[in-house]
């Protein structure tokens, strides 16, 4: 099994560094906030944070409980205007165009940027119609068959699940719910992959699976992970943001820096386990 | 110290006081669960017994494919015509109540602020807590008026240029003073909290989880509404629906007072008739019989076969709401 799956591991690590050296040129930032705050209420979640996430790469937030993390992730596809308390300013532009900017349409804006969620949420429908739901209410009716078999082979699910599509999504492990949740949000292309703790939930089987298959898609996909887990964001990001308590980005670095040699006393106290 | 350690010990040992109260409090409250199957099952007991004498005198054969309903003056006792009357009534309010009902729920649970939710749901709630007296004559006073004052319509099918085709016209008659129509409105009106209520409670415990996965995919509210929330709720909202259309089934005094007591079988094909015209429910017939001067008899007894054929439609799908609901239930634990 480790075998199998090291193999496209490694052709993605090729063709990452290909991607860089040919594009990185003409392509800014993927995401890019810029005094960013969020309050709720009187509460202040995240304090003034100015960060750039790289196209086509994976960064990786992580933190202690409360700091912002899952909150940033959120004013990026703007799931916080479903919170009435959330008071978001500052810029925050998603490829050049402010998302807060009042012409933006927060349901175009999350059909390019998808999102997976600490839980596994699968609709309580068929596997199929989980995966094909994006693309319908987008409209697009031609070839669904073959977009849902397409996203659930990148999702590392299709083996698992070709004989069973008409089962509910309810039926599959954790772990393969989680897979589905990562098939339905790519299915329909998004540039842009947020992740709110998806392996918080899985045992250590499927998180690695959940791992690999991160990898794999940081190939396409911007993607930002927000984790408890320092291991995981050693191991799969790109870049690591470290928030701290008060929602304030005190980090931000290559992740090899961030975990071998960062600059603030905070953060080091932090990775190496002295608090949080 | 060690007085303190003598109490400890002393409360180990059993008061027969408290033990005795507590025995009686467990009898009281068992008494008052059983009171009430006991009751159920006296009152099955009693519809039974007179029904099956009933049975004895007029087959069930006669009864159950009887096509004329005169208990008083012809000694008839067909069913089929109550029936009609019966299933008339419950489709077309639940032509009204089933869509409104959902709609509103949907509005309650997906789309009402805090705010306007805190006075909406309430409000709706009072509309279940009015009288069906009241509903009755709400019938007869304001809405046959009403629709008297616009019928009768006739519109014809085929524009006035096209000579070689008949003038095909649909008339719609004017409406008698006991009708159909507003029988079927108001119980429409009466069963739409009982709709909106359940089926905002099945609609509300679909986990937002699902709303948020739905959000996060680019849907609009509209989508999110019908193409999750909805689906997701379906067996509770299927089950208000039973729930509905069995309170309707059962509903006596307002399509007492609204369609009076002419029981009738369906008219065909001028259907509009079954509405203008007055006719009888199964309820509706029963109260004529309970309110005649005669106990005993043949028709006396009538009204007992009716109450229990009336029990079994109701009963059933009460269960069948009860199954439906269980469902439901399983998915989300």
């Amino acid at each position: 099994m480790i075998n199998q799956e090291s193999t496209p591991a490694v052709q993605s690590t090729a063709e990452t560094t290909e991607h860089t050296e040919s594009t990185q040129a003409s392509r800014g930032p993927a995401i890019e906030a810029h005094d960013l705050s969020v309050t709720y209420g009187t509460e202040t979640a995240l304090e003034s944070v100015d960060i750039q996430i790289p196209d086509r790469q994976i960064t990786a937030i992580i933190g202690p409980s409360g700091c912002g993390k899952s909150t940033f992730l959120r004013c990026i596809n703007r799931m916080n205007d479903r919170i009435d308390a959330a008071a978001v300013s500052g810029a925050l532009s998603f490829k050049g165009t402010n998302v807060y900017d009042e012409s933006v349409d927060p349901v175009a804006l999350r059909r390019r940027i998808g999102m997976v969620f600490q839980h596994p949420n699968p609709f309580p429908k068929s596997i199929y119609d989980n995966v094909a739901y994006g693309l319908r209410i987008q409209g697009i009716s031609s070839e669904i068959d073959a977009r849902v078999k397409l996203a659930l082979k990148r999702a590392a699910l299709y083996e698992e699940v070709s004989d069973s599509l008409e089962k509910s999504a309810l039926d599959l492990s954790g772990g393969q719910q989680q897979r589905l949740c990562i098939a339905r949000a790519i299915a329909v292309d998004p540039d842009v992959l947020l992740m709110d703790e998806p392996a918080s939930a899985l045992d250590p089987i499927a998180t690695a699976k959940i791992e690999d298959l991160i990898a794999e898609l940081s190939e396409e996909y911007t993607v930002v992970i927000v984790t408890h887990n320092m291991q995981q964001a050693a191991r799969i990001s790109d870049r690591t943001a470290v928030f701290l308590t008060g929602g304030e980005l005190v980090e931000y670095d290559d992740t090899e820096t961030i975990f071998e040699n960062p600059e603030h006393d905070r953060v080091e106290d932090y990775i190496t386990g002295k608090f949080g | 110290m060690s007085s303190e350690s003598n109490a400890a010990r002393e409360s180990l040992q059993r008061n027969d006081h408290v033990v005795r109260t507590e025995r009686l409090y467990a009898w009281a409250i068992a008494g008052s669960a059983f009171l009430t199957i006991l009751v159920t099952v006296g009152i099955v007991l009693a519809l039974l017994g007179e029904a099956l004498t009933f049975w004895s005198a007029v087959s069930p054969l006669s009864f159950f494919t009887g096509t004329k309903w005169s208990p008083i003056i012809d000694g008839e006792y067909g069913l089929l015509p109550l029936v009609s009357g019966t299933l008339i009534v419950t489709v077309c309010s639940a032509l009204i109540a089933l869509p409104t009902g959902l709609a509103a729920a949907l509005y309650l649970s997906e789309y009402a602020s805090e705010r306007t939710r805190s006075f909406l749901k309430p409000a709706l709630e009072i509309l279940a807590g009015v009288p069906t007296v009241i509903y009755g004559y709400m019938a007869l006073v304001y809405i046959t008026p009403l629709f008297q004052g616009i019928l009768p319509v006739s519109i014809r099918l085929i524009p006035p240029g096209l000579d070689p085709l008949p003038a095909f016209t649909l008339v719609i008659p004017s409406l008698q003073t006991f009708n159909v129509l507003s029988a079927s409105i108001v119980v429409g009106i009466m069963i739409i909290p009982m709709v909106s209520s359940i089926s905002e409670d099945a609609l509300r415990s679909v986990p937002d989880e699902l709303r948020a996965a739905a959000y996060g995919l680019g849907s609009t509210k509209y989508d999110v509404s019908t193409k999750v929330v909805v689906p997701a709720a379906t067996s509770g909202i299927v089950a208000s629906y039973v729930l509905a259309l069995s309170r309707a089934i059962g509903e006596t005094m307002a399509v007492t007072m609204a369609m009076g007591m002419s029981p009738q079988l369906p008219y065909f094909p001028n259907v509009f008739r079954n509405l203008a015209e007055s006719s009888q429910t199964m309820t509706g017939a029963m109260v004529q019989i309970a309110s005649a001067d005669s106990l005993g008899g043949v028709t006396y007894e009538a009204m007992f076969a009716l109450g229990l054929t009336l029990f079994l439609i109701t009963l059933s799908m009460n269960v069948a709401a009860e199954l439906v609901r269980r469902r439901f239930r399983e998915v989300y634990q």
